[in-house]
C-alpha cells in the first residue's frame, strides 16, 4: 500500500514538472523534424495552394492544411521550431555568458569597474529593445546569425543585473575569503567559487529569457527583419498567414499555437525552478 | 631575524580610526597570541597581514614585511596559500558549500599550479587522515554540509598547512565549536604547526588557550597594543592594568568558593568615543591626568604601555 502511495506521490510530482516535459517534447521536435516532418518544408505544390486541415493529394495528406505556395503546414511548423529554438538558446548561451561575465566582475571587484560597467548596463536598459534591435538589423542586415547578435545585444543586461546582486552577495561570505587567503586569483574565486553558487538563480533567468528569445526572434521575423525566406520561421509564418486569417486561417493559426505552447512551457518551468530554489534558500 | 614584523600598522574605516598604531613581530616557529575583547582590532590586524581587507577598510599606514621584505598587493597574491595561511572563525560557512572537501583542501595547491589536480587530490586525503578524519578518502568526496562543524574546521586546518606555510594565522579557530572538540582542535593545530615549524598567530580573547599554546602574547585594546611579554613573565606578573583585569577574569579551581566572579567595568568603547591619550583611561582605576596623552609601547622583551604599570612584585 505505502508502495501505491509514495507511486502517486512520486508521479504527482513528475506531473508538476509538466512544463519540461513538454518544452522536451518541443526540442525533440526540432532536433529529429527531418524526420518527423511528412513534408519538405520548402517544397512548393502550386496546385495544392490553401487547401483545409486534412487535404489529401496523390497520397499525401496536407493534416494541417497549405499555405498560399502549396507547402505542407505542419511540416514548416515543425521545421520554424528548430530555428526558433536554435536562435532562443544560442541567444540565451550568448547573452547570458556576457551578461554574467560582467555582472560577476562588477560585483567582485567593486570600485571604478561596478561603476563603468553596471552604468553602461544602466545605458543600455534605457533604450528600448525593439528600436535598438530594428537598428542592428538596419546596420547589419536580417539574418539567422544577425538575429542570434542583435537578441544578445539587447538582452545581456539582464543578466548583468542578477549576476551582479548575487556576486555581491556571495564575495562577503567567509568561504570566499578563504579561498583568497589559500591563494586562489581571482579568475579562480569568480569560476570556482562564486558562479556555482550563483548558477540556481542565473538558471532561472535563463529559463525565462529563453521564452522571451523565442518571442522576440517571432517578432523580428515577423516585421521582416529576423530569419529570411525560404527559412520556415513561425514568426515569419504568422506574417504571412495575417493575409490569409480570413480565408485560410491555419496558416497563422498552427505555428501561432506552436509559439503560445513553447513560450508557455519555458515561463511556467522558469516559475517553476524559482518556486523551488527559493525554497531550498 | 623576525619573520614577520608589523611597524605602526593603521586601518581605517574612511576617517574612522579601527586600529591605530600596531607593532608585532613574529619569529620563525613561534606561536603569538593576540588577545583582546571584540572590536579591540585583533581580527583588523591580522587580515591586514593577509591583504584581505574588506571593501572600505583599509591600511593607512605603517609597513607589514615578511623576511625584512615589504608585503605588496602581488607579493601577497604569490604568499597566500605558499608561506601565508589563514582559518576562520565559521568553519561551516568558511567552505565551499558546492565544492567536495577535498578538492578545498587541495585548492593552494591547485591555485598556485605546484600539483596536477590528481596528485593534489591524494596530498590532500593524506592530509585530511593526518587531521585525524576517518576514512579520508570517502569524506574527501563530499560536500561541508555532510560534515560536523569540528570535522569541517579539520578540514580548513589540513587546508591551511597542505602548503607547509611559514605563517599560520589563525582567527578565534575554535570559538565557533563546542566546548569538548576546542581543546582537541587546538592541540592538532598546536602540534602540525609545530611539525612543519610554522609560526602561528593565534588570535583568540581566551586566556587559558593563551596560556596552553602560546610562546608570546601581545594583548590589544582599542586597536593598540598595550603589552607584549613572553608568556611566562605575562601570567606572573602581567605590567598593565588591563592585562592584569583579563587575568582576574579568569575564574581559578583554587578561588575562594562564593567569591564574585570578576568582571571588567563597562564595555569596550566604541572607535567613535575612543578617549584621548591611554584609551583604557575610561575604565582604568589607576587613570590619572597622565593618561590624557598617549603612553608609548616601551621595554625590551616585556613592553608595555602604561604611564602607571604594575608594580613587579
Amino acid at each position: 500500500m505505502s508502495a501505491a502511495v509514495s507511486l502517486r506521490a512520486r508521479s504527482a510530482r513528475a506531473l508538476s514538472w509538466w512544463p519540461a516535459w513538454l518544452l522536451g517534447l518541443l526540442v525533440l521536435a526540432a532536433i529529429f523534424a527531418p524526420w518527423l516532418a511528412p513534408m519538405d518544408p520548402d517544397r512548393q505544390n502550386l496546385l495544392a495552394r490553401l487547401k483545409d486541415p486534412g487535404f489529401e493529394t496523390r497520397g499525401a495528406t496536407y493534416w494541417l492544411g497549405s499555405d498560399e505556395l502549396g507547402r505542407d503546414v505542419l511540416s514548416r511548423v515543425i521545421h520554424g521550431a528548430r530555428v526558433s529554438i536554435s536562435v532562443a538558446v544560442l541567444s540565451v548561451l550568448l547573452s547570458g555568458a556576457v551578461g554574467v561575465a560582467v555582472g560577476m566582475l562588477a560585483g567582485y571587484l567593486r570600485g571604478w569597474v561596478e561603476t563603468v560597467l553596471m552604468r553602461l548596463v544602466d545605458i543600455f536598459l534605457s533604450i528600448p529593445a525593439i528600436l535598438l534591435a530594428i537598428i542592428t538589423v538596419a546596420v547589419l542586415g536580417p539574418g539567422f546569425v544577425n538575429v542570434i547578435l542583435v537578441l544578445a545585444l539587447t538582452r545581456w543586461p539582464r543578466y548583468a543585473r542578477v549576476a551582479y546582486g548575487q556576486t555581491l552577495a556571495i564575495a562577503d561570505r567567509p568561504f570566499v575569503r578563504l579561498s583568497r587567503a589559500m591563494g586562489a586569483g581571482t579568475p579562480r574565486v569568480l569560476w570556482q567559487h562564486i558562479l556555482p553558487n550563483i548558477a540556481g538563480p542565473l538558471l532561472v533567468v535563463a529559463t525565462l529569457e529563453f521564452g522571451l528569445m523565442v518571442l522576440f526572434e517571432a517578432g523580428l521575423s515577423f516585421l521582416g527583419l529576423g530569419v529570411q525566406p525560404p527559412m520556415a520561421s513561425w514568426g515569419a509564418m504568422l506574417s504571412v498567414g495575417r493575409n490569409y486569417i480570413a480565408t485560410a486561417w491555419w496558416i497563422a493559426t498552427f505555428p501561432g499555437l506552436a509559439l503560445f505552447l513553447l513560450v508557455l512551457s519555458a515561463n511556467m518551468l522558469g516559475d517553476r525552478m524559482g518556486d523551488v530554489i527559493g525554497k531550498g534558500r | 631575524m623576525s619573520l614577520l614584523a608589523v611597524e605602526d600598522l593603521s586601518v581605517q574605516a574612511g576617517p574612522l580610526s579601527l586600529v591605530d598604531g600596531v607593532d608585532l613581530d613574529i619569529r620563525p616557529g613561534e606561536v603569538v597570541a593576540l588577545v583582546g575583547e571584540s572590536g579591540s582590532g585583533k581580527s583588523l590586524t591580522a587580515l591586514s597581514i593577509m591583504g584581505l581587507l574588506t571593501e572600505g577598510l583599509s591600511v593607512t599606514g605603517g609597513q607589514i614585511r615578511l623576511d625584512g621584505t615589504p608585503l605588496t598587493p602581488a607579493r601577497l597574491q604569490r604568499l597566500r596559500g605558499q608561506d601565508l595561511a589563514m582559518i576562520f572563525q565559521e568553519p561551516v560557512s568558511s567552505l565551499n558549500p558546492l565544492m567536495p572537501v577535498g578538492a578545498q583542501v587541495a585548492e593552494s595547491l591547485v591555485a598556485h599550479g605546484r600539483a596536477t589536480p590528481q596528485e593534489a587530490g591524494r596530498e590532500a586525503v593524506e592530509m585530511l587522515r593526518r587531521v585525524g578524519i576517518p576514512e579520508p578518502e570517502r569524506r574527501a568526496r563530499q560536500l561541508p554540509a555532510e560534515l560536523s562543524g569540528g570535522m569541517c574546521q579539520r578540514v580548513m586546518i589540513a587546508a591551511a598547512l597542505i602548503s607547509r606555510p611559514r605563517l599560520l594565522i589563525a582567527d578565534e579557530p575554535t570559538t565557533a565549536l563546542d566546548v569538548t572538540i576546542q581543546a582537541q582542535i587546538l592541540a592538532l593545530m598546536g602540534e602540525l604547526a609545530a611539525e612543519a615549524g610554522t609560526a602561528v598567530l593565534l588570535i583568540t580573547h581566551d586566556m587559558g588557550v593563551v596560556a596552553e599554546l602560546a610562546d608570546r602574547v601581545c594583548v590589544m585594546y582599542g586597536g593598540r597594543v598595550v603589552e607584549q611579554a613572553p608568556v611566562g613573565p605575562l601570567f606572573a606578573a602581567p605590567r598593565h592594568p588591563y592585562t592584569a583585569m583579563l587575568l582576574r577574569t579568569i575564574p581559578r579551581l583554587d578561588d575562594p568558593p562564593k567569591e564574585e566572579l570578576f568582571v571588567i567595568r563597562g564595555n569596550v568603547p566604541s572607535p567613535r568615543d575612543w578617549p584621548e591619550g591611554c584609551r583604557f583611561r575610561s575604565r582604568c582605576p589607576r587613570a590619572t591626568e597622565a593618561c590624557r596623552s598617549r603612553p608609548a609601547l616601551e621595554g625590551d622583551d616585556h613592553r608595555v604601555a602604561c604611564f602607571h604599570p604594575m608594580e613587579t612584585p
